[in-house]
């Protein structure tokens, strides 16, 4: 096996998802074929090649530090379930600290 | 067992661009919740980010005033979690690719320096601010996404509590004077991570680490190092484990608390970030940006002790910010002694500052009125005991000294012609006072002054007075 039903259930809870014992064994089987498959390109020798961080053969483009005024609130509230003074107002969610 | 202390220091510091690093929302502190903000920070499906070349050229200052090397090929990667604060539900930094490596830094506790290395420094963004409320919401202000971060990470050199403390200041300084963040912790413009942990004096391996993480004040990086490293060495001892966790440091008590049993660093799935592709360096560019760095602290401390003429320690005082040391060499470009021009900006100035609450740009003084005083000074046209007036003036209300020591006649009697009647008036009022100074009491020579002064309303300059005095008495 490449992956365990315990890496996936740990994947699945850092990805906010739950899966009963029957989802967890089909989808286990499934990924693990994926890898199993993905694998074949480790026969491939790789050595001396930089790792590719980038499928596109594009150089990066900068922008100049100039400012565009933000999107309006009042649009970006549109997509929001619910907001109240300006601050959109989600489920509190404290046993995390702020991450930066 | 003895042991011995190793503190890691991450520190995040955000830069002053005009606009984020991946978006072109404005970059501002105090403004109305969500509204510098656009699609991309919001990370809606199909905006794609593009890098603000100011951030990276920001970041390289950071890292060559900190002796990094610059990595020529960068690019950036996603670091992945869930919390409101960041709706793309990943933060994209430099997890493979700092912008920076191997740098140092020089701290100096109880007069020993030591050079602190510099692991590697990231550019990244922040995240937004969550407020938590008791009705059980939090409520989510966006501005801050995108904000242009620098993360500086501390080789495992720092020793003690005192060296974070120090290494923390030295930071501050450093950072301050290149320009690129106004590094108010306060304002949480700089917000320090720290990890603590002990082993026996003498091993080759590190203790398990604690960590302690946006601490807001150097004070509480100073304390809640000294306490961990002092709880760890406790655990020990008494044949416990330490676990890597993450701990609060508590205020009231100077205690560390638990927090929450810390994740794998895995668990953030770091992979490369598709929608930037990689960034090239060149050598023009980094140098470029080495040309725009302003004068550091150190260069500019020498220069005014070896060129200036002013002592070691007022040179130090004199550099701890980048606005005041700014302010003090526009003032000797103005025309002001040097020596002078340190005197009053850390005599009264300071005093000043104190008293009010002020920053020294927040005041009304600036380096051309400061200069044009000190001239005054010493061309005689004010005395001293004037001076002081004179500087609440153009302290507080920002008068211009010449205009309005003229305007409130203030200018100090030099001319001979006026003041030698006035003291032919004094002595021939104190014959007495006369009699004294002959049998050699020199206590009388400062009533007489006194009482020309007071004649004069305090106008009169001094040494002439005091030059006049002595002729007439030995005329008499």
């Amino acid at each position: 096996m490449a992956i365990s039903a315990s890496e996936v259930k740990h994947v699945a809870s850092l990805a906010k998802l739950a899966f009963t014992d029957e989802e967890l064994q089909k989808f286990t089987g499934q990924m693990d074929e994926i890898i199993e498959m993905v694998q074949q390109l480790s026969e491939v020798n790789t050595d001396g090649i930089p790792v590719t961080t980038s499928v596109t053969d594009a150089i990066g483009v900068m922008r100049e530090d100039v400012t565009v005024s933000g999107t309006s609130r009042e649009e970006l509230m549109k997509n929001v379930p619910q907001h109240q003074d300006g601050y959109i107002k989600v489920p509190a969610i404290i046993d995390e600290s702020e991450e930066a | 067992m003895n042991f011995e202390t190793t503190i890691g220091l991450e520190v995040h510091i955000e830069m002053k661009t005009k606009s984020k690093a991946f978006s072109p929302a404005p970059v501002k502190y105090g403004v109305e919740q969500n509204t510098n903000t656009n699609v991309v920070d919001w990370g809606f499906p199909g905006v794609l980010p593009t890098i603000n070349k100011g951030s990276l050229e920001y970041g390289m200052r950071a890292a060559l005033a900190l002796n990094c090397e610059i990595t020529k090929d960068i690019h950036f990667d996603r670091k992945n979690y869930f919390y409101p604060d960041n709706p793309k539900a990943y933060q994209i930094t430099q997890a493979q690719t700092p912008i920076g490596r191997n740098g140092w830094l020089e701290i100096e506790v109880n007069g020993e320096k030591k050079k602190i290395g510099i692991e590697e420094m990231h550019v990244e963004e922040d995240a937004g601010k969550n407020t938590h409320s008791p009705d059980g919401y939090s409520y989510v202000d966006l501005n801050r996404q995108g904000t242009p971060l620098i993360e500086i990470v501390s080789k495992p050199d720092i020793t003690s509590a005192d060296e974070a403390y120090a290494y923390l200041v030295r930071l501050r300084q450093i950072i301050q004077f290149t320009g690129i963040s106004d590094v108010k912790m306060e304002e949480g413009s700089m917000r320090a991570d720290v990890n603590v942990s002990v082993r026996p004096i003498g091993s080759d391996k590190f203790g398990t680490k604690t960590e302690m993480k946006n601490l807001n004040s150097f004070e509480h990086v100073k304390k809640g190092a000294h306490y961990e490293s002092k709880r760890q060495q406790r655990v020990l001892l008494s044949g416990g484990k330490i676990q890597q966790e993450t701990r609060r440091f508590d205020e009231p008590t100077g205690e560390t608390i638990l927090m929450r049993v810390k994740e794998g660093a895995s668990d953030y799935r770091y992979f490369p970030e598709p929608d930037i592709p990689p960034i090239h360096i060149s050598d023009d560019w980094i140098e470029e940006v080495r040309a725009s760095i302003p004068e550091m602290p150190d260069k500019r401390r020498e220069k005014y002790v070896s060129s200036w003429g002013i002592p070691e320690y007022d040179a130090g005082v004199l550099t701890q910010t980048k606005e005041m040391s700014d302010f003090f060499e526009a003032t000797v470009a103005e025309g002001a002694a040097a020596k002078l021009a340190a005197n009053w900006l850390m005599g009264e100035v300071n005093a000043y500052m104190n008293a009010n609450k002020l920053e020294l740009l927040e005041t009304k003084l600036t380096p051309e009125h400061l200069a044009s005083m000190i001239k005054l000074i010493e061309d005689g046209t004010i005395s001293s005991k004037i001076a002081k007036k004179v500087f609440q003036e153009i302290i507080a209300n920002g008068s211009e000294p010449k205009a309005w020591v003229e305007a409130k006649g203030l200018v100090q009697l030099s001319d001979p012609a006026v003041l030698e009647p006035l003291i032919k008036t004094v002595l021939d009022n104190n014959e007495k006072s006369i009699e004294d100074f002959k049998n050699g009491k020199d206590r009388a020579i400062g009533f007489l002054v006194g009482q020309i002064m007071k004649g004069t309303h305090g106008k009169a300059n001094p040494k002439i007075v005091n030059k006049l005095l002595m002729d007439s008495l030995k005329k008499r």
